[in-house]
């Protein structure tokens, strides 16, 4: 592999990696405060694990840029400023309410499902490995999601009205949420096209969200997009995450 | 699921007998299962303390939660999601075993809304600083494990076995607590200082965990007797003083107690006196916290609510076609 084509690869997995951290994060922030306790439980394994496949990735770019993967995932995460990150404005947006999580969670859940299957045939083998490790985790989330997503638009007008309000904030931001990798990439078969993905997650989600009562917003123009620029809510959000890891120089945790 | 079961009224005789029976089963060391016939005491008693039970680890995940987004590393993150989950886990266990009495989830969660239910008041302390994981995970899990080792062996079997699970897994919390102390009490000097004002402020609350005096304990004599409780809140308390005194010393952490002792003679560590008047300001509801997280409570179950119903209406419209 080529060193243009390694960091290449490193950039791309880095915003898999903080797209799942993020949104993790936002997810845990429901433990405890869950609408029943099955959810409170089941919720906040999905956030367990979207924290853990971060970290998995995280590690798969400190190999990538000769770093230590024990240490490397946590300087990443604690000590990078905002203006280093590579999350998507979908997963920072705060948690709202329950219709806009489990909303959010199903459309992340269906792109990483597509693209799950895509990276398990990566010419990168580290790649395809790890991929082997998540998918069956992400199955089970996906299962979980698209039945809240059908429970909540066909339950009662009011759930299906918070549906239909969330999927009206959230359809932009994720339409901006699949990663745009360098075309060298793709033609190196480490990771798949921006157009494979999008037709495959549109296939899997317009129908769902169609037969689950919701109307789908027409396509719009995007706003430019790259993952260089923030929603003013990761700030806050960074402040929070980082707060003890920075209280002390040099502390071990 | 289990429904209340109704108890045919029999003559004195009758129960005087049953009653005979039942407590025999007790002292051979039978379980109780929930068909059984038991006295009205012995239910009462039992859904009492499981659903408090309950209510404490649902009410424990607050405190510990508020540092899921903060903690300082992702494994430690990773663990404390875990750990605040698995309480969770353990409150719908423990929810499931009151409703073999015929308890219901929807009764107990209004019992607990409205505040006539009670759970363990050392969650009505605040959680400070990222020591408090420690310090809640190995002084509160620690007290909460002696208790529930004993109620492992109780005589009503859906709760014993309920206990072993948890225990097993309580075991794991104290030691990712006690894993976050001696990386503290062994690391910068403001950690350090960091770790002993999380002891300072948790010491005393945990001692208070075991509950009153054995003679200031109305319950304890008939829950001894039917096997509820095997050991009293004294005996508890005092194994755990004796186990937790000498780790945190060698550690070179204090205990806020300038009474404590050691007692050649009997072995034991002797702590001065337990604030009781603290103890009972909490349990009637003057803690620090007791406000923050009923609201916490209430809030996430008002929140909830059009969750429940449109769940509710979509099982109906599922069920009808």
């Amino acid at each position: 592999m080529t060193n243009e084509l390694h960091n290449a690869l490193a950039d791309y997995l880095l915003a898999l990696a903080d797209d799942e951290l993020i949104l993790g994060h936002r997810d845990s922030e429901w433990c405890g405060h869950a609408p029943i306790l099955e959810e409170d439980i089941a919720f906040a394994n999905i956030a367990l694990d979207e924290i853990g496949h971060a970290g998995v990735w995280y590690r798969l770019v400190a190999d990538l840029r000769d770093e230590r993967p024990e240490t490397y995932p946590d300087q990443l995460i604690y000590f990078r400023e905002m203006a280093d990150y590579r999350s998507a404005p979908l997963v920072e947006l705060p948690k709202g309410d329950w219709a806009l999580t489990m909303l959010r969670q199903y459309l992340f859940d269906a792109l990483e499902s597509v693209r799950l299957e895509r990276l398990a045939a990566s010419a990168y083998p580290p790649l395809a490995e790890a991929d082997a490790k998540i998918r069956t985790e992400e199955l089970y989330h996906l299962r979980h999601t698209t039945a809240w997503v059908r429970r909540l638009g066909l339950g009662t007008e009011e759930s299906r009205r918070r549906m239909q309000a969330a999927l009206e904030t959230l359809w932009p931001y994720a339409l901006q949420m699949i990663e745009q990798p360098s075309a060298e990439l793709v033609e190196a078969g480490y990771v798949p096209a921006e157009d494979d993905l999008r037709h495959a997650w549109e296939d899997m989600v317009i129908p769902h969200l169609q037969d689950s009562g919701l109307d789908v917003p027409h396509q719009t123009i995007l706003p430019p997009f790259d993952r260089q620029r923030h929603t003013e809510h990761l700030s806050a959000l960074l402040d929070e995450m980082q707060s003890v890891a920075r209280l002390i120089p040099d502390a071990r945790w | 699921m289990y429904g209340a079961t109704v108890e045919p009224i029999e003559d004195a005789q009758t129960d005087d007998n049953r009653l005979r029976e039942f407590e025999a089963r007790i002292a051979r060391g039978e379980k109780i299962e929930p068909g059984d016939w038991m006295p009205d005491e012995y239910r009462r008693q039992l859904i009492r303390m499981i659903s408090q039970h309950a209510h404490s680890e649902i009410v424990g995940m607050l405190p510990e939660g508020t540092f899921i987004t903060r903690a300082p590393t992702l494994r430690r993150k990773l663990i404390l999601l875990a750990k605040v989950q698995d309480e969770g886990g353990h409150g719908q266990y423990l929810y499931h075993a009151a409703e073999t009495l015929g308890a219901t989830r929807e009764d107990m969660l209004d019992a607990l809304l409205s505040g006539r239910a009670k759970y363990s008041s050392i969650f009505n302390y605040p959680a400070l600083s990222w020591a408090d994981m420690g310090a809640i995970g190995w002084l509160v899990d620690g007290a909460a494990i002696l208790n529930q080792t004993m109620l492992a062996k109780c005589s009503y079997g859906p709760y014993a076995r309920a206990m072993k699970r948890i225990c097993a897994e309580e075991n794991f919390h104290k030691r990712q607590g006690q894993d976050i102390v001696i990386t503290l009490a062994t690391g910068t000097p403001e950690q350090k200082v960091m770790m002993q004002d999380a002891i300072n402020r948790w010491w005393w609350p945990t001692l208070m965990m075991f509950g009153p005096h054995d003679t200031d304990s109305p319950n304890s004599a008939v829950l001894i007797r039917w096997g509820i409780k095997t050991k009293t809140n004294d005996e508890l308390r005092q194994m755990f003083i004796n186990q937790t005194v000498p780790e945190l010393l060698a550690l070179g952490l204090t205990i806020p107690d300038p009474d404590l002792r050691y007692d050649e003679e009997s072995g034991n560590w002797r702590i001065g006196p337990i604030n009781w008047d603290e103890f009972w300001q909490v349990v009637k509801g003057n803690g620090p916290c007791n406000q923050e997280r009923m609201d916490a409570r209430r809030r996430a179950h008002e929140d909830g609510r059009w969750v429940r119903e449109a769940l509710a209406a979509y099982a109906e419209k599922q069920s009808g076609t």
